[in-house]
Order: structure tokens, then sequence, then C-alpha cells
């Protein structure tokens, strides 16, 4: 049973690795490598029932939380155009 | 034989990642693919039991070092300098180490050898004395934070001094760039 959703998660991640190496526009990259990251906490909740310890499930919880914040970094980017430091054209404009 | 399978499919995925960064000159997916390169090595340290250090690697290489190359990015440039053309000698040193690289490699122990020297000298006593020593349930854990304490405490001055340097270069740059601005 596990075993089976396993295999269908690596089709699926390597669907996703299609997208993040060919995928034609920027956003498509962005939201390929933020399901790439889900795909992780999800592979790795799979791989501890898999091996009887699903104590993994805690550190799997842990990835969730580092991914968002990377998605929050990089949309951040995108509206901004910089990180943590005071964008240029909002204050001209002010 | 899952695990074996597992991990086969996760290092061809690795590599694969790692060919595709080479190959793209845009430094936006360029950073997007490392995110993805660090969360397949995390993985693969996660079905290799090394907890820990999947954690490390997955708060460090996908999380921070994203959000540190998009503030480089924003300071610099989005797109990779084409080299004017093929060098030679860069690729002969890089082919030379890696062979002496994987040369080395012949003599290190099998993964989880009994007889390996990490196996042999102290890990005996911190096997069988870590959970009453220091209580703490996962065994790498307990090494990392208190037989080796001082060592770590190293370690995070080093990180530390690392983030600061790192943090002074971002920040300082852009209001130097805007003071320029205002002179001329």
């Amino acid at each position: 049973m596990f075993l089976i959703v396993a295999i269908v998660l690596i089709i699926s991640m390597i669907l996703v690795l299609l997208r993040l190496y060919f995928g034609p526009t920027l956003y498509d990259r962005v939201l390929a490598s933020n399901v790439f990251g889900t795909q992780t906490v999800l592979f790795i909740g799979v791989v501890g029932f898999l091996s009887g310890r699903p104590d993994f499930l805690d550190i799997a919880l842990l990835y969730a939380l580092i991914n968002f914040v990377g998605t929050i970094a990089v949309l951040k980017f995108f509206r901004y155009r910089s990180i943590g430091d005071i964008p240029v054209h909002n204050q001209e404009s002010e | 034989m899952i695990e074996t399978t597992i991990n086969i499919i996760l290092f061809v995925m690795l590599v694969v990642t790692a060919l595709a960064i080479i190959r793209m000159d845009k430094l936006f997916a360029v950073v997007m693919l490392s995110g993805v390169f660090s969360f397949l090595s995390a993985l693969l340290f996660i079905v290799m039991d090394a907890v820990d250090v999947a954690f490390t690697e997955a708060a460090v290489g996908a999380g921070i070092t994203t959000v540190l190359m998009l503030g480089t990015i924003a300071l610099t440039a989005r797109t990779q300098k084409k080299s004017p053309k093929f060098q030679l000698m860069p690729v002969l040193i890089i082919i030379i180490i890696g062979v002496a690289l994987i040369y080395g490699t012949m003599d290190m122990p099998n993964f989880g050898d009994l007889n390996s020297p990490a196996n042999t000298h102290v890990a005996a006593y911190y096997v069988s004395n870590s959970a009453t020593d220091i209580g703490v349930p996962n065994m790498v854990t307990g090494i990392l934070a208190s037989y080796r304490g001082f060592d770590t405490l190293g370690e995070v001055a080093v990180v530390f001094t690392a983030g600061v340097g790192v943090l002074v270069l971002l920040s300082g740059l852009a209001r130097r760039r805007r003071e320029d601005k205002e002179e001329l």
C-alpha cells in the first residue's frame, strides 16, 4: 500500500522535475519548486511508514514550514525586486 | 531492496538536477533548481537515517540559501554572462580532481560497516551510554549537542560570522548605490 504511494509519488516528482528543467516561464519554475518541496514532505512521511518509523512525521512538518518561508521570499522578490532592503522605487515615489 | 532502489532514483534525480543547473543561464531558474537540489540531498540523508544532517541541509540549503541568492540577484544581474569560448584548462583540472576524489573513496569503508574506524573506537560507548548520560532519544543529536558540544559551539560561531558578513554585504550595497546616485 505505502509502496504504491511511494511509486506514484516518485513518478509525480519526475514530472515536476521535468517542468522545472523545461518550464518555459519563470512562474512555472517557481510553482514547480514549491510543489517539489511539498512532495519532499509527503515522501519523508511515506518513507517513514515504509521503514516502520512514523516518527519522521515531525520532521516532515518542519520541512513544510521551511518550504513556506522559501516561497514567501520568492514572492517578495517578485513584488519588490529586492529582499531585506528598502525598495528603491517606493522611496523615490514618496 | 526498497531502500536501495529509492537511493538510486534519488541519486539519478540529483545528478540530472546538477547537470540542469550547469546548462541553465537564467540565474533565477538556477536558484530554484539549487533549492530543489538541496531538497533532494536532504531526502537522501533521511533515507540514510541522518535526520539531523537532513534537517540542516533543508533549512540552510533550501531555505536560507534561496533567500540569500535571491537577494544577491536583486543587487546584481539576472542573467549569466556568456563565456567567450570553450576553455580546456578548467575542464582538465575538474576532471583530475574528480578522478582523485573517486580514487579516494575506494579506501573508504562500506556504508554501515561494523569494522570501520568510526564504529570501533568511541561509538560503542556512545551507543550504550548516550541514552542514560544525556537523555535524548536520538543518538546523533545527543552526540552533537553534548559530547561534542564545544565543537558544535565553534561551528555555530563560524556560521553566525558568515551570516553577519553576508547581511552586511547585502544591506550595504543598495544604500551605497543610492548615495552614489545622489552625489551624481
